[in-house]
């Protein structure tokens, strides 16, 4: 019996509607419901192989890119069912950034950051000059590389390279931003920048950040969800769920009962 | 925060892109199935080709020895059959060995730049073309093997029961032997080279192992290293078999060229590659079928000789390991 | 003792260190003595014509005899200079676009049974000999065109069956080796599929697609044997693409092995000596790209 904090219907950006994961006849995800409020940070942790990546992949169909995983289940953008819609239009409104930063290696910090709207058919100079540079300042990176966004991004330490990754992401302005342990392959200091970045940046966009660490979903989070062995145990407030956790399996994980 | 206009929606609509999906998966695999069908195109029109010759003389056709141009008789391929076998054989025999040192030589006992300047000098062999290859072996080999080596290995061996058939006294110098060494030289940079990489591929844990018991560099590449990289090397000389077989230039300038099935390692002969390249174009058309027909047996075996060295170099059957 | 190695095991030690570095000494051997031999053999022709060899074509024919011409022009090579060029171009406009793009199929859509089959019977093509090819492109021409059996053409397409499976295969591996992460980068930004293979993914690749490219062209242009049976001797200089044409590996055949005038074997030297250099000249090409990688779009 999970316990699942619901919101009022203006509020709510994405709607998980019983969602359920296979990778070939394995079921990493088993008929999860929740819903994601807008403009906020939504935390999902549990402990190793819970199915909390599988799930935030699935929020942007990227899941079915992996061959032989397939969901079942609905997701609600506004209402409106995504695996009914075009991947490539699902995905240019649902942003993405993973758990190593990924730049694309052959491209300048510049076509990095409007890859996304340049290979959607953008083309004018100035809109893209623009889009780059809000980007880059929303992802705290302008003044870092402003001298040189014409080089390579392959240069940057790998915290800077996250942040590259979080600015192309915005650069399209998605509707939603999903964060696959976004800092788990960076240092303390590049960590706690991408977490102040992800403060900043939720009360424009909505947030949807998988994590290890429970006291990073503490720090960022307004909302949580906790799963356990592919099924969602609780969704709440982080606050009140941290202090007092309404399932005995969400406590036991809380107080590191188990990993 | 830095407020922001509304974003730029993506041009095209969904129905446009998934056609363009379509199209480009749809016709990238078009052409990806029309290379697959090549072979098969090749397969089928060279059997289709041979049909009457294949029905007429059946499995005869690789014992019969006949082939004779001027009366228009071909009773089999035998005669080309064994001039391609005996060549690839000698340029096996010699061309493995000294490609199996050079790989061990390169590969465990020099390092650094000396290991890299003699291997690219060793790639630089695969640079010659074979047909000039055929040209010095036909201006330069032959009429050192026909003055020299020939009378010599006559003299030596040709007293010898049995063995002292393969030399006799008659020697012009373009025979199945030099064909076979010149063969030999074009197999060392293929063999050594593949055969280098798997030696490579060997961890250096198991060279210190046996160096750490006091073994000499010698007993660590018996012992450790030509063992766990023996399925790779037997794939390299495969490979480099596959290369002899099909080897048409460098064969035809210095076999000699005849149609006879070769009785010693002075004969002239022919291969079946050099067979078509020489016969083809002025054949009759029972000789042109009768071509095909051993076309097909060329390609038969060359390509099952090439597939089964690939399963081998890729460790399809790896070396099993030792488990502690 | 134990513990010492014996004289006996040294001595082998020995011995093998110095079997195995007289088989490099042999080989690298052979190669200076191939190499130099073809210089020494071409000298004549590179004296008698200089760089003529070069723009000039084929010298008049002399002879020995007598009263005839006697034997001191060298001429020139060009015109088979022109017919190899002309041989290749087609030769690769047909195999490099078909084999990139079948090489991108099969690394992007054909990871899956089928594609491993493709991708297995293009190695299987790699594998047929030469001159089996010339026999295919013979027999399938004959059937379909008659009149240009004996042509550009066909020459052309049996030297791009040569070249498909190198093409295929070296794109299909490099474009593999492209990371996985690459791609979903790609496709979390929304950017459809065949997008992100045209300007992501085939960029990053795109040194390696050169390289395959020339690695494709140097083992064509080496190959003699299918012409053998795809063009009609002696007519050496391109007149046309429906007619016969003479690459540079052919006249060393040709001018080399069938021919009795010194001067136009010593031409054959001389274009074998070429085509020695431009082997060798295509293979450092080759390999200096490997090693920069060559990088795709971006700067």
């Amino acid at each position: 019996m999970a316990t699942i904090h619901t919101f009022p219907d203006s509020d709510v950006k994405l709607t998980v509607d019983h969602v359920s994961a296979y990778y070939g006849k394995t079921k990493a995800i088993k008929d999860v419901s929740f819903q994601v409020p807008t403009n906020a940070a939504t935390a999902i942790i549990g402990p190793s192989g819970c199915g909390k990546s599988t799930l935030i992949r699935c929020l942007n169909r990227m899941h079915e890119v992996t061959p032989d995983a397939r969901a079942e289940g609905k997701v609600l953008l506004d209402g409106v069912n995504i695996y009914t819609r075009d991947p490539s239009e699902v995905r240019y409104r649902i942003g993405m950034v993973f758990q190593k930063p990924n730049p694309f290696p052959t491209m300048s910090i510049y076509k990095n950051v409007c890859a996304g709207l340049r290979l959607n058919g953008v083309r004018n100079r100035g809109v893209l000059d623009e889009a780059v540079i809000r980007a880059l300042k929303q992802a705290a990176l302008w003044d870092e590389v402003k001298e040189q966004i014409h080089r390579p991004g392959a240069h940057l330490s790998g915290g800077q390279q996250q942040r590259l990754c979080i600015a192309r992401a915005l650069a399209v302005q998605p509707e939603v931003l999903l964060m696959d342990e976004p800092c788990s392959a960076l240092d303390p200091i590049a960590t706690a920048k991408i977490e102040q970045l992800i403060r900043d940046l939720k009360g424009q966009y909505t947030i949807v950040i998988v994590t290890h660490n429970m006291q990073q979903a503490a720090r960022v989070a307004d909302y949580t969800a906790f799963m356990y062995l592919g099924e969602l145990v609780e969704f709440g407030p982080t606050a009140a769920m941290f202090e007092t956790p309404k399932e005995t399996l969400t406590e036991q994980y809380l107080t590191g009962r188990f990993g | 925060m830095i407020p922001s206009p509304p974003t730029p929606r993506p041009r095209r609509r969904p129905g446009l892109r998934r056609a363009l999906e379509w199209v480009f998966a749809g016709g990238t695999g078009a052409l990806a199935v029309l290379s697959a069908l090549v072979f098969v195109a090749i397969l089928a029109v060279m059997v289709h080709n041979s049909y009457p010759t294949i029905l007429h003389y059946g499995p005869g056709f690789i014992t019969g020895t006949v082939w004779d141009p001027v009366t228009d008789v071909y009773t089999g391929a035998y005669p080309f059959i064994l001039g391609t076998l005996v060549t690839s054989a000698i340029a096996l025999l010699l061309g493995v060995p000294i490609s199996l040192g050079i790989a061990i030589f390169l590969s465990e006992r020099v390092r650094g730049w000396i290991a890299t300047t003699a291997a690219a000098g060793v790639e630089l062999l695969a640079a010659i073309p074979s047909v000039v290859y055929g040209l010095w072996a036909f201006v330069v080999l032959v009429p050192f093997m026909r003055t020299s080596v020939e009378p010599a290995l006559h003299t030596w061996l040709g007293g010898v029961p049995g063995l002292g058939t393969l030399f006799p006294a008659t020697h012009s110098g373009t025979d199945v032997l030099t064909a076979g060494i010149i063969l030999s030289v074009m197999l060392i940079p293929t063999v050594s080279a593949v055969s280098r990489e798997s030696m490579a591929q060997v961890p250096g844990a198991q060279r210190e192992a046996a160096l750490a018991l006091g073994a000499t560099h010698w007993e660590t590449t018996r012992t450790a290293v030509l063992p766990y990289a023996r399925t790779g090397i037997l794939g390299a000389i495969i490979l480099g078999l596959g290369r002899a077989l099909g080897e048409t230039m460098a064969v035809l300038m210095t076999i000699g060229n005849s149609d006879a099935v070769p009785t010693s390692l002075f004969s002239q002969g022919q291969s079946i590659a050099s067979a078509i390249a020489n016969e083809f174009t002025n054949a009759s058309p029972k000789e042109a079928s009768a071509l095909v027909e051993a076309a097909v047996l060329l390609m038969g075996i060359t390509v099952l000789v090439n597939v089964i060295a690939r399963l081998m170099v890729r460790g399809l059957f790896r070396a099993p390991e030792v488990r502690a | 003792m134990p513990g010492t190695v014996s004289i006996r095991r040294r001595v082998t030690d020995w011995t093998t260190y110095v079997l195995c570095l007289a088989c490099v000494v042999f080989a690298i051997g052979i190669l200076v003595i191939i190499v130099s031999s073809s210089v020494q053999h071409a000298l004549p022709a590179f004296q008698g014509s200089g760089v003529g060899l070069f723009t000039r074509a084929e010298p008049l024919p002399c002879s020995y005899a007598p009263g005839g011409i006697p034997c001191n022009d060298f001429g020139g090579i060009e015109p088979v200079l022109e017919g190899t060029f002309y041989l290749m171009v087609l030769a690769s406009a047909i195999a490099i676009p078909i084999g990139v793009l079948a090489g991108v199929f099969l690394s992007e859509y054909g990871r899956n049974p089928l594609g491993r089959t493709l991708s297995f019977l293009v190695d299987v093509l790699a594998g047929v000999p030469s001159i089996v090819v010339g026999l295919f492109i013979f027999s399938v021409v004959l059937w379909w065109q008659p009149t240009i059996v004996y042509s550009v053409i066909s020459g052309g397409l049996a030297l791009a069956v040569i070249m498909l499976p190198v093409v295929v295969r070296t794109t299909e591996e490099s474009l593999k080796l492209v990371p996985q992460s690459t791609r979903e980068a790609a496709l979390a930004l929304g950017i459809p599929r065949y997008r992100s293979i045209l300007q992501i993914i085939l960029p990053n690749g795109a040194g390696a697609l050169v390289t395959g490219a020339l690695l494709a062209v140097a083992r064509a242009g080496g190959e003699s044997a299918p012409l053998l049976l795809l063009e009609l001797q002696p007519r050496i200089g391109f007149t046309g693409w429906t007619h016969s044409i003479v690459p540079i590996p052919l006249l060393v055949y040709l001018w080399g092995f069938t021919e009795p005038n010194a001067n136009w074997q010593a031409d054959a030297w001389a274009a074998a000596v070429t085509l020695i250099g431009i082997m060798l000249a295509l293979s450092l090409c080759a390999r200096f790209l490997l090693k920069r990688r060559l990088p795709g779009s971006g700067m």
